[in-house]
């Protein structure tokens, strides 16, 4: 449910390292928490953040909620496949449904994000 | 029930519908009048008989659930009887075939109905100015707030939050931000009203207003409502009522007795103009008199016996509608007042709020009361109890469906789990009450016996449940013309 | 007598079940000083004394068969067949509510997309609203959707669009950041007015959001928009167009061809009579990309659990009751019955009925320009027209008209020194199918007669 590799934040969002840049999603337990995602409002490639800044939205039929950046930084790319295929974030939100790929600016902020084993358990209290 | 087609799809080529009047004058070629590259080649509209059309939008009415047709209690929108004879009166050819144009002088009728619709509305709560020109609840809280930031404006000052409580309406927060104004969400209190000492704190030096609702969206009078008006205008702002829910209030309190500044009104729902599928409603504002030069404009005024147009002081907000609002829903609701009068609407209050305390009463015993308390004309139940065994709220609006019955509101009020917003109207008799309340309890009984039930209803309507998920995904909001585009 | 059915002992039994003695307790939480006021209204009437009461009311103002009409600007007499006002009193459409649940409103839902695509058919859009409240408000909220699309603070907006749309749209954005920006549209000289683009062409800037103008415009004028949307799109703009007459589009080139962003305009023509001015509808059509700024409900179609057809309302979270301070707008309840009205007789009209109206219309009007001109009246509008033109009033619009009312019995149109005190010598005249010969004549024979 939730990969050893990726860091995670309070609000649901997973970051994972791709060396020189990092990708940005959201958690199998947002979506689910979610249901359908109907719809994913991105960023343009070139916008910046800080950490905890909202980017985005994702929507259910009848929700919305916003997208938190994890880290501080400049957005490179965003997936553009979710345009026509928000179902790629119920269906695979760990891969194909990734959201944005983000220039961190200041690395160390990595050490704020949550293990696997610490959202987990974040998720099985909020499951109570 | 079938499937109807599209109108689309009844449209044959050559096929013609009704006849356009017989020609007045020797024709002008519209090529002679415009150039022709503003002349439009193809109309793609469609192509179809009289009496297809007519069975057409005749058999789509029959998929509709309506008051005339069976108990529509949905919370918040008033869903009470539309009297008959509003619709005769609204289509007297001398309040129907006028137009807004015309020279006051030869519209007097029209405008004495709007001066004194005005004035019955400014008895009814209390307000001394009213202004009829809102289009529905929504612009005239758009107005209302637009008023208050102009009246601060006046004083030399600029604030810039509205406080809205977190039960409140969706269009309470949305016309927050029309207004340019920041909405700081206040929590409910465990008793269903305003927390004051959270009140205090929220209420700085930026706040513009507060925006209530009154009886709240919970059904609710604030029972600290005097308490909140003194501390809102001890920080020098403005309480905003929404007064949707004024059908409880009736003759049984003028809310500007109370100390509120603005309060819109919703004729569409206490002063009984239909509903129409959705509109047109009308709404009204009332204002206390130190805003009332800040009111709309075009005024309707009186001059002796004669009622003349006044254009706006340069103080007002302007206009918000294209003429003087919905005039013909401003008819309907100047009859229903003149037909029922202040006992009518008094009773008209009573047995609304009677007939929701019965419903709380006769419900508790096999759904949740968040707010255990009496109530106004209308009763918060909540689904959780259900919600354990499997069945949502959503599950139970759809079986009453199949028992011939509107669900009411759901998921609203937001601060209430599996909210089912219940009211009932007045025009609503036992018997119906008690065939309501049966069918409720039969729901509560298969919820424990026979979930799928539930999860499978409606299953006696026009369609079943819906996929929503493609709609949203993939919208097709039009009919695509053949060849595409 | 408030039309509700419980009598006494069906009171005292409810009060039992609920545990209270009389109705009184029920509104205990009412501060006790303030409970219970005397409302001073008049007594209660019967249904046959308030109609009559209404009627008396009624009897006081001038219908158009009391007095020849050419009154237009945005409200025009047409023909509305007869079968729409017996659908419209049909229960199952006028006392229905908002289609939230649409197992039981898929009557009213299919009626919205069906109106929507005919607006769409009409205006040559991607996609149309279900209605908001007039044409007015639907100007204001296609200022405010391309002010959000944009982030930019000015407005260009031409003088001729309709003086009453401007004002809301001035009132919507008044305590926002917005530059509205009223240019000059239409050029004059002694007795004559055309059109004049280059003033709004020259004020699109970078920080403009969007471009207003108005076809035809308010003086009734049809003018190629193009240079304007071309400067628009130079700058990044946005195009509003304001359409006029809805029957116009019947006649001329779909707004989608030429280029706007947005279309606005006023329905009621299509449902009913004029009615004082409302309820109207305001239409709203957009090009696909904006669809989700929209403000307003959509109806879309779907297929139920058995893969049936059905029609829910989409896009919803858009809307207040989701979004609540983030959404496109605040409104709610719209219009849905007159546009219900509008689909209906679009319907029944259909391709070629639409089309004879409006020519017919055109017809009227250019009729009644020559019999004025006849009559010694000099048409003051220089460029081509549908069904509404410009008259010169030496001596001022005002006093023209009084004089043509008073003195010749007829309501001939409206005075222009509302869009421009420099045009308090215009009359604006409207005809459409439903201006008789008779109509024409009794215009021109005052006109003569107030020389
Ligand atoms: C409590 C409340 N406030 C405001 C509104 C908005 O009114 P309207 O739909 O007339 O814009 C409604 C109804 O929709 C309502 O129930």
């Amino acid at each position: 449910m939730y990969p050893d590799d990726l860091g995670y934040t309070r609000e649901h969002e997973w970051v994972r390292d791709e060396g020189d840049h990092l990708l940005v999603g959201i958690t199998a337990y947002a979506q689910e928490e979610l249901g359908d995602v109907v719809y994913v409002e991105l960023p343009t490639p070139g916008e910046s953040f800080a950490a905890g800044d909202e980017f985005g939205t994702v929507e259910s039929v009848k929700a919305v909620s916003p997208l938190y950046v994890p880290m501080s930084g400049e957005i490179l790319d965003v997936n553009e496949e979710l345009e026509a295929q928000p179902e790629l974030i119920n269906e695979d939100p760990y891969a194909a449904g990734w959201m944005i790929r983000l220039a961190a600016s200041d690395p160390s902020e990595r050490d704020t994000l949550l293990d696997a084993q610490a959202y987990e358990q974040l998720v099985n209290e909020l499951r109570a | 029930m079938t499937d109807e087609p599209l109108i689309y799809d009844l449209s044959s080529p050559g096929r013609r519908g009704v006849r356009a009047p017989l020609p007045q004058f020797e024709p002008v070629d519209p090529t002679e009048a415009l150039p022709t590259s503003e002349l439009r080649t193809d109309l793609p509209l469609p192509e179809a008989s009289e009496i297809d059309v007519m069975r057409h939008f005749l058999r789509l009415s029959h998929k509709n659930h309506s008051v005339d047709t069976a108990m529509y209690p949905l919370g918040s929108c008033t869903m009470k009887y539309n009297p008959k004879v509003n619709e005769v009166t609204a289509r007297t050819p001398g309040l129907a075939d006028i137009h807004p144009c015309q020279p006051p002088a030869t519209a007097q009728g029209a405008l004495e109905l709007i001066y004194e619709l005005e004035a019955l509305l400014a008895s009814i709560t209390g307000f001394p100015a009213v202004s009829t020109q809102p289009a529905a609840g929504s612009q005239g809280e758009l107005c209302g707030l637009l008023s208050i930031l102009a009246w601060h404006q006046s004083r030399g000052e600029a604030r810039t939050q509205v406080l809205v409580p977190d039960s409140a309406h969706g269009t309470n927060p949305a016309t927050g931000t029309m207004s340019g104004l920041e909405v700081i969400s206040l929590p409910t209190a465990d008793d269903g009203g305003i927390d004051l000492q959270n009140l205090k704190e929220r209420l700085g030096p930026g706040a513009a207003a507060i925006m209530l609702t009154l009886p709240s969206t919970l059904g609710l009078f604030e029972r600290r409502i005097l308490e909140v008006v003194e501390l809102v205008h001890a920080a020098g702002a403005q309480v905003y009522c929404d007064g949707a829910n004024m059908n409880a209030m009736l003759g049984r309190v003028r809310p500007a007795d109370l100390g509120i500044d603005v309060m819109h009104l919703n004729l569409h729902k206490t002063f009984s103009t239909p509903h129409g599928g959705g509109g047109p409603g009308a709404g009204a504002l009332a204002v206390q008199a130190h805003l009332e030069p800040f009111l709309p404009g075009p005024r309707v005024v009186r001059n002796g016996e004669v009622f003349e147009l006044a254009d706006p002081p340069p103080t007002s907000i302007g206009r918000v509608h294209s003429h003087l609002g919905n005039f013909g829903n401003l008819v309907r609701a100047y009859t229903y007042i003149r037909s029922l009068g202040a006992e009518g609407l008094r009773e008209a209050a009573d047995d609304a709020v009677l007939n929701a305390n019965y419903l709380r009463a006769s419900l508790s015993d096999d759904y949740d009361l968040p707010y255990d308390r009496i109530c106004m004309h209308e009763v918060v139940l909540a689904g959780t109890r259900q919600r354990r065994l499997g069945v949502r709220t959503l599950d139970i609006a759809k079986r009453l469906i199949d028992y011939g019955i509107h669900p009411p509101t759901i998921y609203f009020p937001i601060i209430v789990d599996e909210a089912l917003m219940i009211e009932p109207t007045e025009t609503e008799s036992r018997e119906s009450l008690d065939n309501f309340i049966d069918v409720m309890r039969r729901i509560a009984r298969e919820a424990e016996s026979d979930p799928d039930k539930l999860h499978d209803a409606p299953v006696n309507a026009p369609v079943r449940r819906l996929d929503e998920v493609t709609a949203n995904r993939r919208p097709n909001v039009r009919r695509v013309p053949e060849g595409g585009d | 007598m408030s039309y509700a059915p419980n009598t006494d002992a069906d009171r005292a039994a409810m009060l039992r079940t609920v545990g209270v003695e009389s109705i009184d307790d029920l509104f205990v939480d009412i501060p006790v000083q303030h409970r219970d006021p005397t409302l001073d209204l008049p007594p209660a009437l019967p249904e046959t004394d308030v109609i009559r009461h209404l009627a008396e009311l009624g009897a006081r103002n001038a219908t158009s068969s009391d007095l020849p009409s050419f009154l237009g600007a945005g409200f025009y007499r047409h023909f509305v067949p007869a079968l729409v006002d017996q659908q419209l009193l049909r229960s199952e459409w006028y006392t229905a509510y908002t289609p939230y649940q649409p197992e039981m409103a898929q009557g009213t839902l299919q009626a919205m997309y069906e109106f929507q695509s005919l607006v769409c058919d009409l205006t040559g859009m991607d996609v149309s609203n279900a209605s908001l409240y007039d044409g007015a408000s639907a100007l204001a909220e296609a200022v405010l959707l391309c002010r959000g699309l944009t982030r930019r603070p000015r407005v260009v907006i031409a003088d001729t669009v309709h003086p009453a749309y401007r004002d809301v749209a001035a009132t919507y954005v008044s305590a926002l950041d917005v530059d509205l920006h009223v240019v000059s549209a239409a050029c004059r000289d002694a007795t004559s007015v055309r059109p004049d683009l280059q003033p709004l062409v020259n004020a699109i800037d970078d920080q403009t959001s969007c471009v207003v103008i108005q076809r035809p415009d308010f003086l009734g004028m049809v003018v190629d928009p193009d240079p304007v949307i071309q400067a628009a799109r130079e700058h990044g703009a946005r195009v509003v167009v304001v359409v006029g007459d809805p029957v116009s589009l019947g006649l001329l080139v779909p707004l989608g061809d030429l280029g706007a962003d947005i279309v606005v305009g006023e329905l009621r023509s299509l449902a009913g009579p004029p009615a004082y001015g409302g309820p109207g509808a305001g239409m709203f059509a957009v090009r696909s990309e904006l669809i989700r700024r929209v403000p307003g409900r959509i109806a879309g179609r779907t297929m139920d659990l058995d893969g049936k057809n059905a029609f829910v309302l989409t896009l919803q979270t858009r809307e207040q009751h989701i979004r609540r301070e983030r959404a496109t707008s605040n409104i709610t309840t719209n219009q849905a019955l007159v546009t219900l009205g509008a689909t209906i007789s679009l319907c029944a009209l259909g391709r070629r009925g639409l089309r004879e109206i409006a020519e017919q219309s055109l017809t009227a009007a250019h009729r009644a320009a020559e019999a004025l001109a006849g009559a010694g009246a000099v048409i003051a509008s220089d460029a081509p027209y549908v069904n509404e033109f410009a008259v010169h009033a030496p001596g001022g619009a005002a006093a023209r008209l009084e004089r043509l009312r008073k003195e010749g019995n007829v309501l001939a149109g409206i005075d222009l020194g509302c869009v421009s005190p420099t045009f308090d010598d215009l009359i604006l005249v409207a005809a459409t199918e439903l201006t008789t010969a008779d109509d024409v004549e009794a215009l021109a024979s005052a006109w003569a007669q107030t020389q």
